[in-house]
């Protein structure tokens, strides 16, 4: 069988490790003694991707090829971080997942956090939205500004917007199904403000791949998903040039319960997938590659969470030069934004997150983000209050400004122990890559629910282990407090449900229905033809005041609805 | 209507020689499935028969799936903050139909206050993040337990 460019890769890794004789020797020596005196654990120790981890890594575990692995910052293959200043450039933005209530509770935070420090905005939406039903649709009932805020139509967009200066400050966007549809509401609301589209910056996060792998948001099937992702990214490409028209998501994908491997490898697997649909769009990878970003989880093993960021890096920049012939160096830099890991919560002891938070933040520094959320200590309870979302922000303060942690970069590059993971974690990544390209590729691998599966049986490993007292949560399991405190939480109000209900009402009556059904009759037309980009007339929907269940309802009797494979 | 559901090829059987057969869904707008997934994994090596309603089903459909699907039990998950409203529905629906002989439990991310309000409509459990799967397991046994020893009285 002819070496695929994947199992290539592995067979470069495999040859670069060598055998450490020196510390055999150690082991037989010294160590065996001394652990039969204390005492040892037998099973050994794992990380979250039960890759196999010893008690010490010495100069033998670095690869051979150890310092062109390395590189330097700002240079290819990029492991030490894409810029050459890192964070005394230009610290990382720190962005705040925020959205709850009605558009206007949502203005208000935002408000509130950019007083606070905040200096990149990210918005969450609420169920409904993110499913493409309005909030007067009888399925919305109860869900309306629960879990982020809700937006029916344009209006909604302006008032989460009112008086935020849209060329001063980038928007992150949390939407995924009904993400164009977002996203041209973004483009006429810079419309509407007189900003131009070249000086709108921000991402939306689009990724549908990982909805059908792991958070399970959808309307369509793929197909038709991924053609509104590649009218985005061509619409873009040519008319909004600060715009990451995908972000990349492995956060999700961890949450669902991967490992940090499994994360690593599905998502840019996802990715590479993107680049095909570019490319076959027709456009030059160096063109719409550099736009492309990526958005990933940090947990608390804090050396895996590192490592996988460094070799995250590495990868992506190996690949888009060496197997799609990538040539603009910004195409080949990874760049990405973090978040904690929700999982790694704990409703017990709900102070205790501060601290996980703190560790998982760090990593995410260490490994180089480019921005970051630090989770909330009460977001195991509910939707963070003001209170806890200053503290999570302060975390990313003190990091920056008081620990010396950002001062220098890749402080802990070269460490024998973290190197050697880097690469053991690349390796396992090419692994999975030759797995997918064995299954006829990442759409067909989901499709069949393989990476589905692959994930519930991790998830499944993990809360076993948990059970079984082989891994600690702190206040889960172990140091466990037999009367837990309800805290202070925020809740929202089943006001919020009506008020927006009350205002849809006022806008339909407001519009001009003729308008809208013309539009939507012409968005129609063109979703019929595959070779149409959509962006346009579904910007003329949004200017018209179309709800967001009315331009979703036309995809779907066009593109039809989609049954998951079954895992269980 | 009830009687038919007894007899397996014609024979009578004791429920207590099935399997558990329970549905596991969200019914409502969320997608988020790792709890369930993982309690999927656990009921059905706990030896009961599972199934799992999908993504994003009415309660409508869910209670249609467990009457076709002659399950023992529900149980309902959602983390979005809508099992006020969402359990409710599915709980109105069975009640409406009559229907007194699936168990219904809960679970998810279920503030303290509500839990009394969804025992008095008859949703027991009602379990949070870091709940041991032994305890929903038990839980789900006695349940069923209960409902089947409901059947076989109607059924004498």
């Amino acid at each position: 069988m002819v070496d695929s460019f994947w199992d290539a890769k592995i067979n470069e890794i495999e040859k670069s490790f060598k055998k450490n004789n020196d510390y055999e020797m150690w082991k037989n020596n010294t160590l065996t003694e001394w652990n039969k005196k204390t005492g040892y654990k037998e099973k050994g120790y794992t990380n979250s991707s039960y890759m196999k981890i010893k008690e010490l890594y010495t100069k033998e575990d670095l690869p051979d090829n150890f310092d062109k692995a390395l590189g330097y910052p700002g240079e290819y293959p990029y492991t030490r971080g894409v810029y050459p200043n890192m964070y005394r450039g230009r610290p990382w933005t720190m962005r705040m997942f925020s959205g709850f209530g009605t558009p206007d509770d949502t203005n208000k935070r935002l408000k509130y956090l950019i007083k606070n420090g905040e200096t990149g905005l990210s918005i969450a939406f609420d169920m409904p939205t993110l499913y493409g039903y309005d909030c007067d649709n009888g399925r919305s009932a109860g869900e309306v500004g629960k879990c982020g805020v809700n937006v029916s139509s344009l209006y909604d967009m302006e008032r989460i917007f009112e008086g935020i200066d849209l060329s001063k400050i980038s928007t992150s966007m949390t939407i995924n199904a009904p993400a164009a549809i977002l996203t041209a509401m973004y483009f006429v609301l810079a419309e509407k403000k007189n900003v131009e589209l070249t000086k709108i910056a921000g991402t939306v996060q689009a990724d549908i791949l990982k909805e059908y792998i792991a958070q399970k948001e959808w309307m369509y099937p793929p197909e038709a998903h991924l053609r509104l992702i590649r009218d985005m990214l061509v619409y873009s490409t040519k008319n909004v040039p600060k715009w990451n028209y995908i972000s990349v998501s492995g956060y999700h994908i961890r949450e669902a319960g991967s490992s940090a491997v499994q994360e690593l490898a599905f998502t840019l697997a996802d990715g590479f997938y993107y680049i095909d649909m570019g490319i076959d769009a027709g456009l030059d990878i160096d063109d719409f590659a550099p736009r492309m970003s990526f958005f990933f989880n940090s947990s608390i093993n804090f050396f895996e969470e590192i490592a996988k960021f460094r070799a995250a890096r590495r990868i992506w920049a190996t690949v888009l030069k060496e197997k799609y012939g990538a040539k603009n160096p910004r195409s080949m830099q990874l760049k990405f934004h973090t978040q904690t890991s929700g999982y790694t919560l704990t409703w017990q002891q709900p102070l205790n997150n501060i601290i996980r938070t703190t560790i998982e933040a760090m990593a995410a520094i260490l490994g180089g983000t480019q921005s970051l959320h630090t989770n909330s200590y009460d977001e195991a309870w509910a939707l963070p209050t003001d209170e806890a979302v200053k503290v999570a922000l302060r975390t990313q303060h003190i990091i920056a400004e008081e620990s010396g942690i950002a001062d220098v970069i890749d402080p802990l590059g070269g460490s024998y122990y973290l190197e050697r993971l880097t690469s053991e974690m690349e390796e396992e990544t090419y692994k999975y890559f030759s797995e997918i390209e064995k299954l006829g590729g990442i759409l067909d691998a989901v499709k069949k629910g393989y990476i589905q599966k692959e994930i519930a049986e991790t998830s499944y490993k993990k809360q076993l282990r948990i059970e079984n007292m082989e891994d600690t949560i702190v206040g889960v399991n172990k140091y466990i407090e037999k009367d837990e405190k309800p805290i202070n939480i925020l809740k929202i109000e089943d006001i919020a449900e009506q008020n927006q209900i009350r205002k849809l009402r006022e806008i339909k009556n407001q519009r001009d229905t003729k308008k809208v059904r013309e539009s939507l009759n012409k968005l129609r037309t063109a979703m019929e033809d595959e070779n149409t980009n959509l962006m346009p007339y579904l910007m003329d929907c949004v200017r018209n005041y179309a709800t967001i269940e009315e331009i979703s309802n036309v995809g779907r009797e066009i593109f039809g609805e989609w049954k998951e494979p079954k895992i269980y | 209507m009830l009687g038919g559901r007894y007899s397996v090829n014609g024979k009578s059987q004791k429920y207590t020689e099935k399997p558990i057969k329970i549905l596991l869904a969200k019914p409502a707008i969320d997608g988020h499935d790792r709890g369930i997934f993982v309690l999927a994994r656990a009921f059905r090596d706990a030896g009961m028969e599972v199934i799992y309603a999908g993504l994003l089903p009415t309660p409508e459909e869910v209670v249609e799936t467990a009457i076709n699907e002659d399950v023992d039990v529900i149980a309902l998950s959602l983390l979005n903050g809508a099992h006020m409203t969402a359990f409710k529905n599915v709980m109105n629906i069975l009640n409406k139909k009559g229907i007194r002989d699936i168990a219904v439990v809960g679970g998810g991310i279920i503030p303290d206050i509500d839990k009394p309000k969804l025992e008095k409509m008859g949703i027991t459990g009602n379990y949070g993040p870091g709940t041991k799967l032994n305890i929903i397991i038990e839980h789900v046994k006695k349940r069923a337990g209960e409902v089947r020893k409901m059947r076989e009285n109607e059924y004498k």
